[in-house]
């Protein structure tokens, strides 16, 4: 059984099955459960559900050193530019305890937090800040794309053993979609096919997986049959499923929200290059490089849109395929 | 072209007996007059104010007590609720707005927003929207101030939420240790966006009030009422003396209380977005408490007191308030008419 749901409604949903689920879940972060009448308040407590202060690098060190002594913290960021507050406890503590302590403990902790919210928020609140995360080895990404995906990779990432940053994006918080009921598990590590298809691919991560697959409905009318491709989780990263659509398709186009080289876009370019030896031609679509800006007018101008995207598969299709 | 704004004369500060308490009244209605201007634009204009913006309507006592003690170079480092203090510096109210509503005549030319001002030329050099991290950028400032030997002191603002983060415990040591010539005001208006302070803060849970946390570094700290522009006055004068003494920081709390909601709600567009009930109703459902500090509410109180005082006949009060409406509104229309930037001015600014 599946219901349509939001996909805000989707994450939470996951969160709650999975704190009925396992008594070692917990969950806090700045401005929730503030009053008795709190939804998660009432259904698990006050030991589980907690409010933070702002104190960023003591909300998420204290979930690495809880997740160290037998909880599953969920920590909530809202945004996750925060989460640079406390880059030390993400980058360099969260992932290298188990590694340095010769696999003895583990750290299974999710940082959950949205990302670039493109609505006028400006040149703090707006931006991408996964391509650091995404190479770090110990710790996990996950961007989902779909209400379903939303749930699936949450349950995933708070039964994994890892630290895994959970970043939602804010530009489809109230994005409906069919979400299965009950134990819905999708794993860490697969990358999602959103749409089959055999001239093009196009490899789009997050929000850009919804401009993706408009703008593969517009080629479409125009005869140009674009396949979609939806990493879902940037690390770790399943280059097999994306190499395999490239050969299919001897063209790749990579939409991130993120600038040029410091999108995941730059590093699974990196991948096709090596593996896809038979590519014909290749594009990005990214952010241009500045910082979020806030008005309108600009905003739009820096970050990639469906024409972006048309015109860049447009480009690529002036290539010859590969025969396969 | 609308009329000529009237801000200098309306900012520049007088110094003593009624004349300053006239000066801190224009003040106080100039930001509120501004931040009501700001709400409307929500409704009258949806679509023109995007993101996320915040007001300051309820800390004008906090925000001109303070300044009314700054000497000419101080310079000032308020939060991301940033709209009043260019108001009080004398900052043109048609560029703040333009500012808001992401204007090219804006005073960072669409680039910042609300929650971004910033007016170098009048000793503001910016903000952060990262709470906390500018309370470090103003102890940078302090160490300018001294290193230079230029006789500035800095004016930090920072909220009770803010006082919760890292960089406010390391600025205020380091600030303590090196003596540097910094106030730093942590402006308590009770919410730390929806989140009410006794629930977060440390000293507050012991009944204690939040200055107490300047023990920790061994500095002055005082709470003060901060409805009150001129026992904030009083308070943060002592502390800009010891801070030009060369005697290093202090810590003032100013207690108020917000009167608007956080900021607008937060969605994704095209959905527009307006000011909701303030989290005392929306979230706790307590309007008794909001209520009460309604009626606490500092421009009103500070009003009376001047006509109570004979400090303000009622006819000055309106020629004010009159003023304060004409010079807001101008700067409205004047923000509406200006250009939205072109697409490609994006990619300026971002190396020096
Ligand atoms: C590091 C960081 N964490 C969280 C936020 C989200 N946030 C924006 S405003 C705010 C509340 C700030 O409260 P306070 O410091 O009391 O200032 P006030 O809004 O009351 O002026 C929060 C938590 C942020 N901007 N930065
Ligand atoms: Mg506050």
């Amino acid at each position: 059984m599946a219901r349509e749901m939001m996909y805000a409604d989707a994450i939470a949903t996951a969160i709650i099955e999975e704190m009925q689920r396992d008594p070692n879940v917990i969950f806090y972060g700045q401005n929730m459960a503030m009053t008795e009448r709190d939804p998660m308040l009432k259904k698990f407590g006050k030991q589980r559900v907690r409010i933070a202060p702002i104190s960023e690098t003591a909300e998420i060190g204290i979930g690495v050193g809880a997740a160290m002594t037998g909880l599953r913290p969920i920590v909530e960021l809202w945004m996750s530019e925060f989460m640079l507050v406390a880059f030390d406890q993400v980058i360099n503590e969260a992932p290298r305890l188990r590694y340095m302590s010769g696999g003895q403990v583990s750290v299974p902790l999710v940082l959950k937090a949205g990302y670039g919210f493109c609505a006028g928020w400006a040149g703090q609140h707006s931006n991408c800040v996964y391509h650091t995360m995404m190479g770090i080895p110990g710790l996990k990404v996950v961007v989902p794309s779909t209400p379903a995906d939303a749930k699936g990779l949450m349950a995933a990432a708070i039964r994994d053993n890892n630290p895994v940053v959970y970043l939602h994006s804010y530009m489809l918080t109230l994005d409906k979609g069919e979400v299965p009921d009950g134990e819905y598990v999708v794993p860490l590590g697969v990358a999602d096919i959103k749409r089959a298809g055999t001239d093009v691919t196009i490899v789009a991560v997050g929000w850009m997986v919804k401009k993706a697959m408009a703008a593969a409905d517009r080629l479409a009318a125009e005869g140009i049959n674009a396949e979609v491709v939806d990493p879902r989780t940037l690390a770790p990263l399943d280059v097999p499923t994306i190499v395999d659509s490239v050969k299919k398709t001897g063209r790749v186009v990579l939409v991130d929200q993120a600038p040029r080289h410091s999108s995941a876009a730059a590093v699974i370019a990196g991948e096709i290059a090596e593996h896809a030896a038979d590519l014909r031609t290749l594009r990005l679509v990214t952010a241009l490089d500045a910082p979020n800006p806030y008005s309108e007018p600009l905003e739009n101008y820096v970050v990639p849109n469906e024409d972006k995207i048309v015109d860049a598969v447009k480009s690529v299709m002036a290539h010859e395929a590969v025969a396969a | 072209m609308p009329r000529k704004t009237a801000g200098k004369s309306l900012t520049r500060k007088a110094r003593t007996g009624s004349d300053q308490l006239q000066w801190m009244y224009t003040q106080m209605v100039r930001i509120r007059e501004f931040e009501e201007a700001v709400k409307r634009t929500f409704i009258e204009h949806p679509g023109v104010i995007r993101g996320h913006s915040h007001l300051g309507d309820g800390a004008e006592a906090s925000i001109v007590g303070a300044l009314s003690t700054r000497h000419d170079a101080d310079i000032v480092m308020p939060s991301y609720r940033c709209h009043g203090y260019p108001v009080v510096l004398g900052t043109p109210l048609r560029k703040i707005m333009a500012e808001v509503f992401g204007r090219r005549d804006g005073l960072c030319h669409g680039f910042g927003g609300s929650m971004h001002l910033s007016d170098p030329s009048r000793y503001f050099p910016g903000t952060s929207g990262i709470i906390g991290q500018a309370i470090a950028h103003a102890t940078g400032a302090a160490l300018t101030a001294q290193v230079k030997n230029s006789g500035q002191i800095v004016y930090c603002f920072f909220g009770d939420g803010a006082s919760k983060q890292g960089a406010f415990f390391e600025s205020l040591n380091m600030a303590a240790v090196w003596k540097l010539p910094i106030v730093y005001v942590l402006e308590n208006n009770q919410y730390q966006a929806y989140t009410h302070f006794s629930l977060e803060d440390a000293n507050a849970v012991a009944g204690d009030p939040l200055s107490k946390k300047a023990d920790a570094f061994s500095i002055p700290g005082v709470t003060v009422d901060g409805t009150d522009p001129v026992a904030v006055q009083k308070v943060v004068a002592k502390a800009a003396d010891r801070a030009r003494a060369g005697k290093g920081p202090s810590l003032v709390e100013t207690k108020f209380y917000r009167l608007s909601a956080h900021g607008n709600v937060i969605t994704v567009p095209p959905l527009s977005t307006q000011f909701p009930d303030h989290e005392a109703v929306a979230v706790y459902g307590n309007r008794k408490e909001f209520e009460h500090w309604k009626a606490k509410d500092p421009v009103k109180r500070f009003r009376a007191r001047l006509l109570k005082n004979r400090a303000l006949t009622e006819p000055s009060a309106k020629r004010i308030e009159a003023a304060a409406r004409a010079e807001v509104e101008d700067a409205v229309q004047f923000a509406l008419a200006s250009p939205l930037p072109a697409p490609e001015e994006a990619l300026q600014y971002v190396y020096a």
